[in-house]
């Protein structure tokens, strides 16, 4: 497949490109859904095509065609590409240049034990069923789901430079929940986080995680939500388990640190950034403790790859260091104009979406510390899992969220359940409060399946290591 | 620049087709049905930020998308490649996939002949949209707030579909859209305007460069205001956030029947003044005149006069509910339901600046951002306020304010006794989910909850 990347490139420069690149993209997903014991859904779906870039002086042209079945097609779809980018003229910027990167002619494939696709459907049936079936028989639950997701992308890059990579990209997941409906809410538990997680490699994970053998507690656990106690409101100590501290991180960090952002690319619709590039390097973004690194080589990480979508080798960077703010995530234009070195943070959503800057494994390396430890030595706060909600502003200041479960601590103990907590912030302030974090031992690589960003949206996949972290007076139990 | 659907039909009846010929093949004793759905896509995007456009994109894709039932067993399968040997391998993978399952109890059989009126939602105008039309209204756009930071996109897509059934139902359709969304902004502030339409001719940069540079100017001086409950006059991208929300997990029939959805069929659950539909026939209105399943989508009066009087269906609900399909079957409906996709809430008397006078110390705010549901029967949720925030004192706007966060349940806030006034500036705005899915009014609500501001 790499001749109608290159046919692409060649129609992209003789048009008057002056730099190209092209992927044919084909990508194969699997999504198998149960609810209630009953088999609900077998999706399968395969996406082939081939997607060009072109720049001509300050815009990128981008064009896409399914069509890679005649020949032509790919040369007509290079040439749009750069006529795309010519029409851009009529509002004219800055040129752009791109930051050098290692040309590369490579190959790389996902680590993974067990292809998903060769399992028999009836075993991965059979786990979905049968965890269904588990929750829906514990007395006061209504709608009992699973799934099982999976993705097998070939990727062949062509660029104008001379990059000719091939990538063979596996990504499994899986997630359960159980919905309680009482009498005015309803109360919902899931794992092993909500949406399902998501990670690179094989079935392996899916036997890993157990659904079926989670199903009775997280069902139980979703019953005992509609007679809890309400969370408490007030400024408080706040304990978030991996997974919620993951997307914290996601919504917090990891879309603020974008270039693009920064440099006003994505400002109508994802927003700015309360980041400005005069304070890298000297910003104070939170605690000594936070240490965030962006890091594409990560076992299992849902962002963990070997090249991006514009031929620079996959790396880590740091982001956070000692609680100051010295790293982002960029491409090859977004880093020239910043005078950085590229971050290989580019990906497209499928063939047909143009590339943009997207989060790596966004993650913070773990303290060394213990969840139980962490609790034993709280006067009084809340302990929070499972995102149920997520909200903050444009500029990534003002957050808030939900979680599906909460445990109120005093002196040291989790002494009940409480349902429905939220907690509101600042991001530096709240960054700022952090004084505790476990070690590498509750360190997981959680995974984002459905971050939208762009306009209109692409989805990513994205990745966030963590262990679970203590926050010191926080506003937690927002109420109407 | 192809301008009907005949290929597509086409391609359809050769799928279901081919169908017949690898079941028969594997499959020889089975009863094998498919519901068949060709896709083409056509879509230019231009997108500008920093004031000048550096994103431009061309895109055409043909999908094919195959739902297929051996003896009741059901499986989904799509693909972009669509040259004989592939699809026949994508149909061999989905028997052989089928073979595999337990009997599906939801599945209503392949669709069977329905009419399927034109929906007339095609400008062929708008399918042919070239890059240098839409850049000529980013132009226009950048060059009305010349001091500014401008952002956005301009857009424009054809969408042609042909469906198929084994059961021998057919229809065939085409639909434009063309959006033009953007910003302006000052160092401190931001105003936006949102203009979708079926033809990329009604887009107008600007006059909506205009307006979102006179929000932006007008906010670039602002005060924080303590977070309580105010009454709001709200935007129409705003009251689309709202109904978007309501539309996506209440006005569904599959979360209803699972009694997560607050509506309460035959109750007064909205004030006297609201009412909304899922109105495919609004001459407005974007998009396809039949759904995922084939069949026509319907004008479902969803609230009347306040009362709630219905949810929209696609087959499998409909055949659980034992009623009829609405039209509202989306891709992956199995699992998630139905979908309002042309909701509609109907206008007022008011205009804009009476809903503003009528208000004594409120808030008017342009546009919500991020917003997100805490819990879905309540349907409480939280959000910011965005690209133009004002203090509205004795009827006149008194200044900027800083952005807000409410969390609110959008259920109450239009609750009896909470709306005051629907405007007339009913307009297809823009909910944050799907372009061109709600057409709405501003409106004025009663103290509306407010938790927090971006500056803590």
């Amino acid at each position: 497949m790499f001749d109608p990347a290159t046919r692409a490139v060649e129609a992209a420069l003789a048009a008057g490109a002056t730099y190209a690149d092209a992927r044919v993209v084909i990508r194969r997903h699997e999504r198998l859904s149960a609810q209630n014991g009953e088999l609900q859904s077998v999706r399968n779906s395969l996406d082939a095509g081939l997607g060009v870039r072109a720049l001509v002086g300050s815009s990128w042209g981008f064009a896409a065609s399914s069509d890679l079945g005649d020949e032509a097609a790919a040369g007509r779809t290079g040439a749009e590409a750069t006529a795309t980018a010519k029409a851009s003229a009529l509002v004219p910027g800055r040129g752009i240049q791109l930051a050098d990167v290692t040309v590369a002619e490579d190959s790389y494939e996902t680590p993974h034990l067990e292809d998903p696709f060769s399992v028999p459907l009836d075993e991965k049936v059979g786990v979905i069923v049968g965890a269904t079936q588990t929750m829906a028989g514990v007395e006061g639950i209504r709608v009992a789901s699973a799934q099982l997701m999976f993705w097998d992308t070939d990727k062949w890059f062509v660029s104008s430079q001379g990059h000719r990579i091939h990538q063979h990209l596996v990504e499994s997941g899986c997630g359960m929940d159980a919905t309680a409906l009482g009498e005015h809410e309803t109360q919902r538990r899931s794992y092993p986080q909500s949406f399902g997680h998501v990670e690179t490699g094989g079935y392996e994970m899916v036997r890993r995680f157990d659904l079926p053998g989670n199903a009775q507690h997280v069902a139980e656990e979703a019953v005992q939500l509609l007679s809890a106690e309400p969370c408490p409101s007030g400024e408080l100590d706040l304990i978030l388990e991996s997974s919620q501290l993951a997307l914290q991180i996601h919504e917090s960090v990891g879309h603020a640190i974008e270039l693009d952002r920064i440099l006003g690319w994505e400002a109508a619709f994802a927003g700015t950034s309360f980041l400005e590039l005069d304070q890298l390097g000297s910003l104070r973004y939170g605690s000594e403790l936070m240490n965030i690194t962006a890091d594409a080589t990560i076992p299992r990480g849902l962002s963990t790859f070997g090249y991006d979508d514009e031929g620079t080798p996959a790396q880590a960077v740091d982001i956070v260091r000692g609680g100051t703010w010295v790293g982002v995530l960029s491409g090859r234009d977004s880093a020239h104009l910043a005078g950085l070195p590229p971050g290989g943070m580019v990906r497209g959503d499928g063939f047909n979406r143009m590339p943009m800057v997207r989060m790596t494994n966004v993650g913070l390396e773990p303290g060394d510390s213990s969840l139980e430890e962490i609790v034993s030595e709280t006067k009084h706060g809340v302990v929070m899992a499972t995102n149920r909600s997520w909200s903050i502003d444009d500029r990534r200041l003002n957050f808030q969220f939900g979680c599906e479960i909460g445990w109120e601590v005093r002196d040291g103990k989790r002494v009940r359940m409480v349902r429905n907590p939220t907690y509101t912030g600042i991001t530096p302030r709240f960054w700022a409060s952090l004084d505790m974090l476990a070690g590498e031992g509750e360190w997981h690589p959680w995974g984002v399946p459905n971050c939208g960003k762009g306009q209109p949206t692409q989805v990513g996949h994205t990745g966030h290591p963590a262990s679970p972290g203590r926050f010191r007076n926080v506003r937690i139990g927002v109420t109407t | 620049m192809d301008t009907d659907t005949t290929a597509l039909e086409r391609l359809a009846d050769d799928v279901v087709t081919l169908v017949a010929e690898r079941g028969a093949a594997a499959a020889p004793h089975a009863e094998v049905e498919a519901n068949v759905g060709v896709v083409r896509n056509r879509h230019g995007l231009t997108r500008f930020a920093n004031s000048f456009v550096h994103q431009h994109v061309g895109e055409d894709t043909v999908t094919v998308s195959i739902t297929l039932a051996v003896d009741g067993r059901t499986t989904t399968t799509s693909t972009t490649s669509t040259d004989r040997p592939s699809l026949s391998e994508a149909i061999d993978a989905a028997i052989a996939s089928a073979g595999q399952q337990p009997v599906d109890p939801h599945w209503p059989g392949a669709t069977p002949p329905t009419d399927v009126p034109a929906s007339a939602h095609f400008d062929p105008d708008t399918a042919a949209g070239e890059p240098t039309g839409r850049a000529e209204r980013v132009r226009a756009f950048v060059d009305a707030g010349p001091e500014l930071d401008a952002a956005g996109y301009v857009d424009t897509e054809a969408t042609w579909a042909a469906f198929a059934s084994t059961a021998e139902h057919r229809a065939a359709d085409a639909s434009t859209r063309a959006t033009l969304d953007g910003i302006h902004q000052t160092a401190r502030s931001a105003g936006s305007a949102h203009q979708t339409s079926i033809r990329s001719s009604d887009l107008d940069g600007a006059t909506a460069g205009a307006l979102a540079a006179e929000l932006a100017r007008d906010s670039a001086e602002f005060e924080d205001v303590e977070p309580g409950a105010f009454d709001v006059v709200l935007g129409p991208e705003a009251v689309a956030a709202m109904l978007t929300f309501l539309g996506v997990y209440g006005f569904n029939a599959k979360t209803h029947l699972e009694g997560g959805s607050f509506a309460e069929l035959g109750e007064a659950q909205f004030d006297p003044s609201v009412t909304i539909l899922d109105d495919p026939e609004d001459p407005r209105a974007v998009g396809l005149g039949f759904d995922a399943e084939g069949s026509p989508r319907r004008r479902v009066a969803l609230v009347e006069g306040g009362v709630t009087r219905a949810v929209v269906h696609d087959r499998r609900t409909a055949k659980r509910a034992d009623t009829v399909s609405t039209g509202g079957a989306i891709p992956g409906g199995e699992t998630f339901g139905a979908v309002p996709l042309n909701v509609r809430m109907l206008g007022g008397q008011a205009s804009p600046q009476d809903l503003v006078a009528s208000v004594e110390r409120g808030l008017l705010i342009t546009s919500f951002h991020y917003v997100r549901v805490l819990e879905p029967k309540t349907q409480l949720a939280t959000g910011l306020t965005r690209n133009g925030t004002f203090r509205i004192e004795d009827g006149k706007v008194a200044g900027a304010v800083g952005n807000l966060r409410f969390t609110e349940s959008f259920l109450d806030a239009l609750g009896s006794g909470r709306v005051l006034g629907v405007g007339n500036d009913d307009r297809l705005a823009d909910g944050g989910l799907v372009t061109g899915m709600v057409t709405c009014p501003s409106l004025r609500l009663r103290s509306f909850t407010f938790t927090g501001g971006a500056g803590g």
